[in-house]
């Protein structure tokens, strides 16, 4: 196991070097000049400001080369600097990361907790009303496009019942704990700042459940047809046979075998939503990556859309790391192999 | 004459298909009493299994049981799950066919084993349990059991792990222990050991042995008893020596001659001709006739009745006129 561990380990500088050169590729030839927000549009008529700001963000120079600088930095730790925010994009997704992984993990809670309890029900009670309406319930979530429902939750829960607050990570008159972690539930717990440890949960619900449900249907798919194929197993009978309840059945013998496949799923949803939360950030105004790189997008900001393209290569290739090792810890004929 | 152990009676399991429901068990009758072995013999699919998976309440859902099952004297055909819980593991328990397939890949033998005792003996400290479950793998001759404890199956042989279903289904002392096809996929050295296993519990410990199998061998060397199965419906029933000797159900007397000899290493196996009707394809009459070399236009017509010859109980129309004690084993 530590094995496949470590190789993982060695291959990975060499998968995210191709997604490097890939992104970098697709940003120079894409149509669109960002000098224009560097210097605004006015300003392109003039080639001495041009040329100047040509060589400030190191815009100057044949495709090979600039290549070979970023690569070079990149090697040295150096994302280079956002033509829009003019900071290190190390320190721009510094700053970010933590609210998306923060929303994700939340959200990830709620989908894979969601979905493997549907799962449970509709594969216990198959075919039945409670596995079919399980299953809508999971589906919807898969189907109704994300910035709908979470415009609906705001006007449902905000706009009419006042229920829970609106966009943000935390109430605009609020002050911010100091950031320590960048995760909010964690500073204002570090900060002994209660009130705020509240409003910053309650802030992170709707996002959360929005950006949750939307998996929960693969999550749901997966789990139930694990679980229909394990529940047709001989040493479920058998854990039957010794007066095993129920829920004993399901729960620890079924799902602990059931689980071993749907953790690939797991772990692939995991790291699509740290990329795949762009939706939902900007309909929370939620200051993570994802509305990051919706901004970087639209201002043709190469080092920023390079750096976030190398974060989510990044959780891809981590998340695929973890799935291996959650297959060892879950299964122990996985142990020994590799 | 006391009450039976285990009292079957009349006991059908159908299927619901798309052709309505088809009885893949009908009116079997059954009996053991405390300390007996009983071999339950047929073919793939002649209701076996589905039988005592029915005592167990261990059916599919949509599978319908009816008819009654006594354990004990006390009716559990239908019973609720919770009178049902009681029982399984505790008073009745099972071992299943495939010990490959048996044990839960991701728990520990000794956590499978342990299982079996807790569910029926909440109080029980976790040091007592985990003796008695050592003292179970001792007793199945499991070697070291201390180092086996930890592991997983798939450490484990396929005669280990048969042995490790035994000691669990055994780990309650059960009165009625229903063995499905136990030894199927084991190889014969192993075989005996199990067997062996078996009647040292039925001396020991008075526990009576459903003995599932198509291994006729098996039946003769453990069995009192045997009750044989076609198509769903009890064939031939009597103690072994009789219906060994001087079989009077066509069905038993194929199956008996289907077994290899040492004798004659020369002749080509032999097979009864033709497969057992599949479900809904039952034939009117009795469901034997078409591959019966013996069956007479009546047979085609009407199912024969149980009736009583001697010690065994027979459904043959013509097992009164029939003589197959050395059945004319035919060159195939």
């Amino acid at each position: 196991m530590l094995k496949v561990v470590l190789r993982r380990l060695l291959v990975m500088p060499f998968l995210l070097l191709g997604i490097v050169t890939a992104t970098f590729l697709l940003a120079q030839f894409t149509k669109g000049n960002p000098l224009i927000s560097i210097i605004g549009a006015r300003n392109l008529d003039n080639a001495e400001i041009v040329a100047a700001a040509k060589a400030r963000w190191g815009l100057d120079g044949s495709v090979p080369e600039r290549y070979a600088t970023y690569v070079w930095n990149l090697a040295h730790g150096d994302l280079g600097t956002s033509f829009r925010t003019k900071q290190p994009v190390l320190t721009d997704l510094a700053q970010r990361l933590p609210a998306t992984l923060e929303l994700v993990i939340c959200a990830m809670f709620v989908g894979a907790v969601g979905g493997i309890v549907l799962a449970i029900v509709s594969a216990e009670f198959k075919d039945s009303f409670a596995d079919h309406l399980a299953r809508l319930v999971a589906l919807l979530g898969s189907c109704l496009p994300v910035f709908w429902l979470g415009l609906i939750a705001l006007f449902l829960f905000t706009v009419q019942t006042k229920l829970l607050p609106g966009p943000g990570r935390l109430d605009i008159r609020a002050v911010a704990p100091p950031t320590v972690t960048g995760f909010m539930l964690v500073d204002t717990l570090l900060a002994g700042n209660w009130s705020a440890f509240v409003d910053a949960l309650r802030h992170l619900i709707l996002p959360a459940l929005v950006l949750g449900w939307s998996v929960m249907g693969i999550i749901t798919r997966m789990v139930r047809a694990s679980m229909l194929d394990v529940l047709g197993q001989d040493y479920i009978t058998m854990a039957r046979a010794k007066g095993a309840g129920r829920l004993r059945v399901l729960i620890h013998h079924a799902l602990a075998n059931a689980l071993i496949p749907a953790l690939t799923i797991l772990g692939f949803t995991f790291a699509y939503l740290i990329t795949g939360s762009v939706l939902v950030e900007t309909i929370f105004s939620w200051p993570g990556i994802g509305s990051y790189a919706v901004d970087a997008a639209r201002s043709l900001d190469y080092p920023a859309i390079t750096g976030v393209t190398i974060i989510g290569g990044l959780g891809f290739l981590l998340a695929n790391l973890l799935t291996d090792i959650a297959y060892a810890a879950a299964d122990p004929r996985m142990r020994e192999a590799g | 004459m006391s009450l039976p152990l285990l009292d079957i009676r009349g006991l059908a399991v159908t299927i619901p298909t798309r052709d309505g429901e088809q009885a893949a068990v009908s009116n079997v009758d059954f009996t053991i009493d405390r300390g007996e072995v009983v071999g339950l013999v047929g073919e793939s699919g002649s209701g076996k299994s589905l039988s005592m998976l029915a005592v167990m309440g261990l059916l599919p859902r949509h599978l319908h049981v009816s008819g009654s099952i006594r354990f004990d004297g006390v009716e559990i055909c239908g019973a609720p799950e919770r009178q049902m819980r009681s029982l399984r593991g505790r008073r009745i328990a099972m071992v299943f066919q495939d010990p490959m397939t048996a044990l839960n890949p991701v728990k520990t033998i000794g956590a499978q084993i342990s299982e079996m005792i807790r569910l029926h003996n909440p109080k029980l400290g976790r040091a007592e349990v985990k003796e008695r479950a050592l003292a179970l793998l001792e007793s199945v001759a499991i070697p070291a059991p201390e180092r086996r404890f930890d592991q997983y199956p798939h450490e484990f042989s396929g005669g280990m792990r048969q042995r490790v279903v035994i000691a669990i289904a055994i780990a309650n002392d059960p009165e009625l222990l229903i063995a499905d096809e136990p030894t199927t996929a084991l190889d014969v050295t192993i075989q005996a050991q199990i067997m062996e296993i078996f009647a040292r519990l039925r001396a020991e410990r008075g526990m009576a042995v459903v003995l599932i199998t198509h291994d006729l061998g098996l039946v003769a060397g453990l069995a009192d008893r045997m009750s044989v199965l076609y198509a769903g419906r009890v064939a031939e029933r009597g103690p072994v020596g009789p219906v060994f000797t001087a079989p009077r159900h066509p069905y038993t007397a194929g199956l008996l001659a289907a077994v290899p000899s040492i004798d004659d290493v020369a002749e080509r196996l032999y097979a009864i001709p033709g497969t057992p009707p599949s479900l809904g394809a039952r034939p009117p009459g009795c469901a034997f006739a078409p591959r019966c070399d013996f069956a007479v236009p009546l047979c085609r017509m009407s199912e024969p009745a149980l009736l009583r010859f001697g010690s065994a109980v027979v459904a043959c129309h013509r097992a009164e006129e029939l003589s197959l004690g050395d059945l004319p084993r035919k060159e195939a």
